[in-house]
């Protein structure tokens, strides 16, 4: 049935069988497998088509690393793309398929690429495709669909995730052999411990080898050491869970799989679960992957790293192939031959690209009669899709160069194995530069700018016994620098055979009889199709900086992010400019270590919990009156009240209509209210609004302009005195927050020795607006024994009272140009009171209306808003509003300076207008574009642009404001507004209150 | 993330809970309209961008709503210290900090 599968050995269990599906074909696979294990014992070697040329592919590792078996899993809503063969657990019922591959894997059209392949240089997008300009949205269609990724899922992701925030006091990401001692002394030593490792249990590199410690696998000596780490009271053990991301002050974020290796329908908990873990110290033991060496033909399937043959046989004990070739410039791939002999599989040969090695693997391979070639490399693999023999030479001392005639041996399997990369990923990820070490033939961890200590592996240390100890000393350390004194326990000790290592040999691209160029493709990254050839071209051609060759190439720009080709592009790259490796550098590893699924990053903070909503005390009322809303900041505010048929320009009319000619009622709750208190709050606010609110009196209010230190408008607002040294400050609804902060700048940081007190206490108070002729009636009829008469209560004047009922704040001000009588209460009351005015106005047919009808009300009388008819660039006087800015008072309020700089003094600033189009009814659209003249050439000089537009159904006509160049000494010129849609309109430059200019209606 | 530490709360938090309000010990002119425009530019416009330490202002926007001092390296964002509004940095050399205060 599996014809790769060994009958004995490997952590699966052969008494469960799990049925699964790959493109469409049925196979038995058994728990403990991944897809990639299960699918190299059903003899599956080509599991993807290459990105650019369409090349067969087959699997090449068996973890993170993986370039090719790039495969979509499920269907539907649950599908999801791109994961890793060699990373996704195996369960019954899984349905998985290449990502790649067009029309078919067998069949793919676009390895036609291949035949071409010269005409596809890197850059070749950038030479290309952008020329004509024209064309480049058919060819963007036509690359997206060669790109070969998967597909998003088509309906909302069902699955629930999950955040949680951790705190520890040593953090080790790794559950290796390093990782296991680091977090077993920490922990020990009293420290608060989580240990984290991706796959589905503790172990690392020894889950796959045949290592031994004191006399027993080394599997099992650490067997005892993991449960008492699962046992421990201080220490969390997280699997399946990967760190993909190493943030500022040691916040590492990473993310645990809990269910998908039980399927994808699996509903019993929370999906994957986002840990966002602050650690003191962290210890990073994430080990090391291998490297390949390039050469010809590098991507047949069937060629894979030396490590993974080892981890399919010993793990997964699965022998993907029958006769093995090996190619090495170093000892330890060795063992890859040693375990597929002792599998009872042939080894054809092992070539050794280094003149001799006195190690204790190549020793013991040479005793157990595998034929090693020294001095060999492997010119270039042979097969059609799939591995069938390889071509092998002699080779010069340095590895450099062939020296001997091409030899053909037969094999359907390559190992390779150019050395070991420790994953410096994590450590980049806080700025930390990797350093070349020569010894070591890596880029290892260099100063940390951060608490972190690398040890093992991914420290460049590959002695297991030295791994032990490294790893043990690191995990006292950390529980020592966060103040924990390490008694308890004893350094492990460890009885390890010893052997010896010979030096590895600098190689990373074996010689072909052709020159680079010419060869047949060396791949250096399999999964963006990065060839040698284009990294010398690039070389050739100009780049010298690694970063920019990685972005000309695209060298690992996977998403695997070259994990296994980055280092092997830099040495090709170093070669080619004759520098050392050390000085080329590497690129900058970046979050996420492995693609990291969105739905963890957003958890429960999507749909109806992505952000809050805030609601008046009305809103339920609004609701059931058919509001449309606007969302103004997080608050929900009513846009229109349509009535059954009506479209929103009529309902906004009638809105409009109602105000001026009866009664309307808007809910106004969502202000910004600041409770200002303090002997010096008249002083403060002085300082901070562009008027003086000196001499404001108990019961009067004060519109204001409030200023940047630039002289620029930022928010506006009345603000009413309340009573000796307490005032009241209105607010823009979305500018609420800022202001507060605003004020407490300057209160706390520059004048401290004012006393002045500051309370939010917008949602204290709920307000009614009632505005219209009749609204004197409407309150009449409500019931208050405040004095209404105008002569009492006039425009500007605030009063407390009893109103239907309840203590009030009755502010008689307008943004509506029309008699207004703003009526707060404590929220609580917000919908009483809201009731009770509707129930009063009904006899004068009040109307209810939205923020739209409020906008085109206040355009009529060319009251701004902050925000729309400003930007951030208009100082009161370029707002026509000089009225509103006290140049005498005796503080140089904030901004006042500025309004005197040659900038803001100049001429031709763009200042407040109306426009009347000369068609009355067209409307002209806000953010309009405003030029003289229709007669210039393109570019034309920009004038200016259109801020507030709309209808106005008072007068019949619409009306906009709008910006212009030196426009208040324009009036009645003709400006020209070019749309976007090829039209343009012509309209005239009038005031900007078109409505009542006297203000006779708000003062009756 | 950061962490920062609230010298008015006195606890270690997290970045979320603060705003950034750029940077620290620059003092209001005294007498604005005596400055020509430049000078009155220099004060409005000119921040120091420095590669190292960096005093800067964060409010505690979420809690006690102060705002305070904190020394920053801008290369490895570590926090040096945290300090209240109106004092010093006690490791800041005087050429790090701002010429006005």
């Amino acid at each position: 049935m599996q014809p790769n599968r060994l009958d004995q050995g490997g952590l699966i269990d052969r008494g469960r069988p799990l049925q699964f599906t790959f493109n469409g074909t049925a196979y038995l696979g058994y728990q403990g497998d991944t897809l990639a294990s299960a699918l190299l014992a059903n003899g599956v070697k080509l599991v993807a088509r290459s990105f650019k040329y369409g090349r067969p592919r087959g699997i090449v590792g068996f973890g993170a690393e993986e370039p090719n078996a790039i495969i979509q899993l499920g269907r539907g809503g649950e599908t999801v793309p791109n994961l890793r063969a060699t990373q996704v657990e195996l369960y019954d019922g899984l349905e998985a398929c290449s990502v790649s591959g067009w029309p078919s894997l067998d069949l793919d059209l676009t390895s036609l690429f291949g035949l071409v392949g010269r005409l596809l240089p890197p850059g070749f997008y950038y030479k290309t495709f952008m020329w004509p300009r024209r064309f480049w949205m058919a060819y963007e269609h036509f690359i997206r669909k060669a790109a070969g990724l998967g597909k998003a899922p088509d309906t909302a992701d069902p699955d629930i995730y999950d955040k949680l925030h951790q705190h520890c006091d040593v953090l080790v990401v790794g559950g290796g052999v390093a990782g296991i001692q680091a977090a077993r002394a920490a922990a020990n030593a009293g420290a608060r411990v989580i240990i984290l490792d991706e796959q589905t249990q503790l172990g690392g590199m020894l889950l796959a080898s045949h290592s031994e410690v004191n006399g027993m696998p080394a599997l099992d000596w650490v067997a005892g050491q993991i449960s008492e780490l699962q046992g421990h009271a201080r220490v969390t053990v997280l699997t399946r869970t990967t760190a993909f991301g190493y943030f500022d002050h040691n916040f590492v974020a990473a993310v645990e799989r809990r269910t998908d290796h039980l399927g994808l329908s699996a509903t019993s908990a929370s999906r994957q679960r986002l840990h966002r873990i602050r650690a003191r110290q962290v210890i990073l033991a994430s080990g090391a992957i291998e490297r390949p060496l390039v050469f010809a033909n590098n991507d047949l399937p069937g060629v894979m790293l030396a490590s993974a043959v080892q981890a399919y046989l010993n793990r997964w004990a699965v022998a993907p192939g029958r006769r093995l070739l090996l190619v090495t410039n170093n000892d330890s791939a060795y063992q890859a031959a040693l375990d597929w002999q002792t599998a009872g599989r042939e080894v054809v040969a092992v070539l050794d690209t280094r003149p001799g090695s006195n190690g204790s693997l190549p020793k013991a391979a040479e005793a157990a009669n595998i034929k090693v070639y020294r001095g060999y490399g492997l010119v270039e693999a042979k097969g059609g899709k799939a591995v069938a023999g390889a071509r092998i030479a002699s080779l010069s001392a340095d590895g450099q160069s062939i020296t001997g005639a091409i030899q053909e041996l037969e094999c359907d399997l390559i190992a390779s194995s150019g050395g070991w990369s420790p994953v410096v990923h994590l450590s980049s990820h806080t700025g930390n530069k990797p350093r070349w070490d020569d010894e070591k033939g890596a880029f290892v961890p260099g100063n940390s700018l951060q608490n972190f200590l690398a040890v093992g592996a991914s420290n460049g240390e590959w002695n297991l016994k030295a791994c032990i100890s490294q790893g043990y000393l690191a995990g006292q350390a950390a529980a020592r620098a966060g103040g924990f004194d390490s008694v308890d326990l004893e350094s492990p000790v460890v009885n390890i055979k010893e052997t010896i290592e010979s030096a590895q040999q600098a190689v990373f691209l074996l010689p072909h009889e052709m020159p680079t160029s010419r060869a047949p493709k060396q791949f250096v990254d399999q999964q963006l199709d990065v060839t040698a050839a284009a990294i010398e071209l690039a070389a050739r051609e100009g780049y010298q900086s690694i970063e920019h060759t990685k972005r000309y190439t695209a060298l690992g720009f996977g998403t695997d992010q070259g994990k296994l080709g980055n280092i092997n592009g830099m040495a090709i790259l170093a070669n080619a400019l004759g520098k050392s490796i050390a000085d080329t550098g590497t690129t900058v590893f970046r979050p996420a270590y492995t693609p990291t699924t969105f739905g963890a990053i957003a958890g429960r903070d999507v749909g109806e919990l992505l952000d809050p909503e805030r609601y008046t005390a009305m809103h339920r009322w609004h609701e059931r009156h058919g509001a449309k809303w606007e969302n103004v900041g997080q608050w929900k505010r009513p846009w229109y009240y349509p009535q059954a048929g009506e479209t929103m320009l009529e309902a906004v009319n009638r809105e409009c209509l109602a105000v001026r000619n009866s009664a309307g009622m808007l809910d106004a709750s969502t202000l910004g209210k600041i409770d200002i208190q303090g002997p010096d709050a008249a002083e403060f606010i002085t300082r901070i609004y562009s008027n003086s609110f000196l001499k404001l009196e108990p019961g009067r209010c004060r519109y204001g302009l409030m200023l940047k230190e630039d002289g620029m408008i930022f928010d506006d607002g009345v603000t009413a005195c309340l009573g000796d040294n307490h005032y009241l400050m209105f607010t823009t609804t979305g500018g609420a927050a800022a202001v507060l902060s605003w004020l407490e700048l300057w209160a706390q940081t520059e004048w401290p020795e004012l006393q002045v007190y500051f309370t939010s206490v917008t949602d204290h108070w709920a307000t009614t607006t009632v505005s219209g002729p009749k609204a004197r009636q409407v309150l009449e009829r409500l019931g208050t024994d405040i004095d209404l008469t105008p002569a009492e209560f006039k425009f500007m004047d605030w009063r407390a009272g009893t109103v239907a009922g309840l203590a009030a704040r009755v502010f008689r001000i307008s943004f509506t140009g029309e008699l207004t009588y703003e009526i707060n209460v404590p929220a609580h009351f917000g919908r009483y009171i809201w009731e009770a005015v509707y129930a009063a106005g009904k006899e004068f047919d009040i109307t209810p209306y939205g923020t739209e009808a409020m906008h085109v009300l206040r355009a009529e009388k060319g009251f701004i808003i902050c925000g729309q008819d400003t930007d951030g660039s208009m100082t009161p006087d370029d707002m026509n509003m000089g009225w509103a800015v006290n140049r005498n008072k005796a503080f140089s309020f904030i901004g006042k300076r500025s309004l005197e700089r040659s900038d803001t003094t100049k001429g031709n600033r763009k200042q407040l207008v109306g426009l009347r189009t000369q068609d009355a009814a067209t409307v002209l659209p806000e953010g309009a574009q405003i030029v003289n003249s229709l007669n210039e050439t393109i570019p034309m000089r920009m004038q200016g642009h259109v801020t507030s537009s709309y209808f106005s159904p008072i007068l019949g006509h619409s009306i906009a404001l709008a910006v212009v160049k030196a426009g208040l000494s324009r009036m009645g010129d003709t400006v020209y507004c070019p749309l976007a849609d090829g039209q343009t309109v012509a309209a005239k430059i009038v005031p900007s209150v078109f409505y009542d200019p006297s203000g006779e209606r708000q003062n009756v | 993330m950061l962490q920062i530490y609230c010298p008015y709360c006195r606890e270690m938090r997290e970045e979320e809970e603060f705003s950034y309000s750029g940077e620290a010990h620059i003092k209001r002119p005294d007498n604005p309209e005596a400055l020509s425009d430049e000078e009155w530019g220099d004060y409005l416009f000119f921040r120091k961008n420095p590669r190292g330490l960096h005093c800067e202002m964060w409010q505690h926007t979420v809690a006690c709503r102060r705002y305070f001092n904190v020394v920053r390296d801008t290369v490895s964002y570590e926090i040096h210290e945290t300090y209240p509004i109106g004092s010093q940095p006690s490791k800041m050399t005087d050429a790090a900090l701002g010429s006005t205060d």
